[in-house]
């Protein structure tokens, strides 16, 4: 095993350890303040995808179609996120967590078959933008992907901005509050619907915006929202309950336990992930970092 | 319903239903037999689903991986070991009750979404383990054409095997729910803490209910083999653990026979649903949107409700 070898394999860990970390801070925010383990969460992230496959066309498929995506399907996702939110999961907020699983996974069901009535179910595929064709020679001369260098730098920017929304501005210090004691917060005379409301659109357009990410590098098709909900679900569990630098970690150890898995032994590579998470909750029931709950 | 059983009343109804279930494949087309075969395994998967979720108050979130190594368990003693298959159907629910003794020892010190969340990862690993063993599990086409012992062969053959076993499966587990440790088991799930203060060793009794669910998952991974001749992944994959789940909640998980009427319900819907439309699974997850909304405790668990209600409101009136 050479060096180079697993210094691809880390690069080409770490650029999947953006788009689950992207898709899993979503998810950590909402179960973190809204408690609400939300499987539809995997299908927001196919919706954003698909999204992005027909924005992109709909620009002529270049750069400017790109970027329109990049835009366009997260919003697109947090609009509806947002109707479901207002529609429905608001009068849930009380009931148990089984039950919101379940109300969740019947959503993850009708968004599943709405994709499939929307884009047809054959792959589609979403080109790499010009800009971001090619290669860049990296240390010991194995050629790295432009785009997956720019999900390298996509990564620390999200999280850093998803920090400042969470600490620095005012709804993120409402939604911190709120996610320790709900009647509290609703006492001093804030509105904490609306507050659960824009967490929860926040949560679902990090999840639009993976699928936008992810999608000029693997073909989309329906059922890649069954993967990663649980790959999400995981490194929330993993990293700790609500806990954004958490959602990090674990996306960190997910990723690069699964390119350097494949590398260890290529057969049962996809295993070494789900091996890691087992054995961090076996020593840290609770995760690795402080759960917010 | 499912206090009436021993009753006379109740008798009487039993021996009834048993006895239509018995003369079904004389009156049906096979397609029909085939599907109520497929509802009576799939209802004895949810209800050993229920047994840990509804009366022992575990979060139990991935139970198809125990009916998917029951299922593989028999289908790889038939083909590989060349032993009979009368053992293979006794070894697979084996399997599948020590791996659920094994992942319930992991598992129990977490509680609720924890142990749930626990629970999937497990499972995701055995799942990914015959996923990708090509040379032993078959992989992702799995195992097909497992031939069975010629007297349960037929479809026939299959639906009264089915029957029998699912039989003697129900009124056992209806038993252990009557037994001492079965309303132990309640007791846990009513208050645990209470539960234990008492004296009663409160993780033993639920791994118990761990490893009797994993049995009961697998003997019906077993009947899955008898009545289809195939086993491949997907049985084991976690959106098959939230349908069974489902299945609990529809037919009303705080009854004895939700589950068994919940796994009928799907099993139907799906089926004729799938027959009109492509979008079965729209229609599916509209149904359970609905379900949750109004009836959250079951369709059984609202009749059993209804039924509670009424004398009280003829004595009101009285």
């Amino acid at each position: 095993m050479d060096v180079t070898g697993v210094l691809n394999q880390v690069f080409v860990g770490l650029s999947r350890t953006v788009i689950l970390f992207i898709v899993s801070s979503g998810l950590s925010l909402i179960l973190g303040v809204l408690r609400i383990p939300n499987v539809a969460h995997g299908s927001l992230y196919m919706i954003g995808a698909f999204m992005a496959f027909t924005l992109s066309k709909l620009f002529g498929g270049g750069d400017m179609g790109f970027w329109m995506a990049l835009i366009g399907a997260p919003l697109a996702v947090a609009l509806i996120s947002l109707v479901a939110e207002r529609g429905i999961f608001q009068y849930l907020y009380e009931r148990e967590h089984l039950m919101l699983i379940l109300l969740t996974f019947a959503f993850s069901l009708v968004f599943g078959d709405l994709v499939k009535i929307v884009w047809g179910g054959e792959y589609k595929s979403v080109p790499v933008p010009y800009m971001f064709q090619g290669f860049i020679p990296l240390i010991g001369g194995l050629p790295f992907p432009l785009y997956n260098l720019f999900l390298l730098v996509c990564g620390p920017i999200i999280a850093i901005l998803l920090w400042l929304l969470v600490n620095k501005t005012k709804i993120g210090k409402i939604a911190r509050a709120a996610a320790v004691d709900m009647e509290m917060v609703g006492a001093v005379g804030i509105n904490v619907s609306w507050v659960f409301a824009s967490v929860f659109v926040i949560g679902c357009l990090l999840a639009g915006l993976g699928g936008v990410l992810v999608a000029p590098t693997v073909s989309v098709t329906l059922g890649m929202d069954h993967t990663l909900i649980i790959e999400a679900f995981l490194i929330v569990i993993m990293g700790g309950l609500g806990n954004i630098w958490g959602a990090l970690l674990g996306a960190l150890i997910f990723g690069l336990s699964q390119s350097l898995g494949i590398l260890i032994w290529p057969q049962f590579g996809i295993i070494f992930p789900y091996l890691a998470v087992v054995i961090v909750l076996i020593f840290r029931p609770t995760g690795l970092l402080k759960a917010t709950w | 319903m499912a206090t009436g059983i021993l009753n006379i009343k109740g008798r009487i109804w039993w021996i009834v239903a048993l006895v239509v279930l018995c003369l079904v494949p004389f009156v049906l087309p096979r397609f029909y037999v085939y599907l109520l075969s497929i509802i009576l395994l799939f209802g004895l998967f949810a209800m050993s689903n229920n047994f840990p979720l509804g009366f022992g108050g575990i979060y139990q979130l991935h139970h198809a991986v125990f009916y998917g190594v029951g299922a593989y368990g028999t289908a790889l003693v038939i083909t590989k070991s060349g032993l009979s298959p009368w053992i293979a159907f006794i070894v697979g629910p084996l399997i599948a009750a020590f791996l659920g003794l094994v992942m319930g020892i992991i598992c129990i010190r977490l509680s609720k979404l924890y142990f749930g969340m626990l629970q999937i990862s497990l499972g995701s690993l055995v799942w990914a383990v015959v996923y990708r063993w090509y040379s032993f599990t078959g992989g992702d086409d799995g195992i097909h054409g497992i031939s069975v012992p010629d007297i349960i062969s037929s479809y026939k053959g299959a639906y009264y095997f089915t029957l029998i076993v699912t039989g003697i499966s129900l009124y056992v587990l209806y038993r252990l729910l009557k037994s001492p440790y079965g309303s132990v088991l309640q007791g846990i799930r009513d208050n645990p803490v209470r539960s234990s203060m008492i004296g009663v060793n409160v993780k033993k009794h639920q791994l118990l209910a761990l490893v009797i669910a994993g049995f009961f998952a697998g003997v019906a991974g077993t009947l899955f083999v008898v009545v289809d001749n195939t086993v491949f992944p997907d049985m084991m994959f976690w959106t098959l653990s939230l349908e069974a789940v489902i299945m609990c909640l529809l037919g009303g998980w705080l009854t004895f026979l939700g589950p068994m009427l919940g796994a009928a319900l799907i099993v139907i819907i799906r089926t004729f649903v799938s027959t009109y439309t492509l979008y079965w699974a729209l229609v599916l997850g509209i149904i359970f949107t609905l379900v949750i909304f109004f009836l959250p405790n079951g369709v059984l668990g609202w009749i059993e409700d209804a039924v509670k209600r009424k004398p009280n409101l003829a004595e009101a009136k009285e």
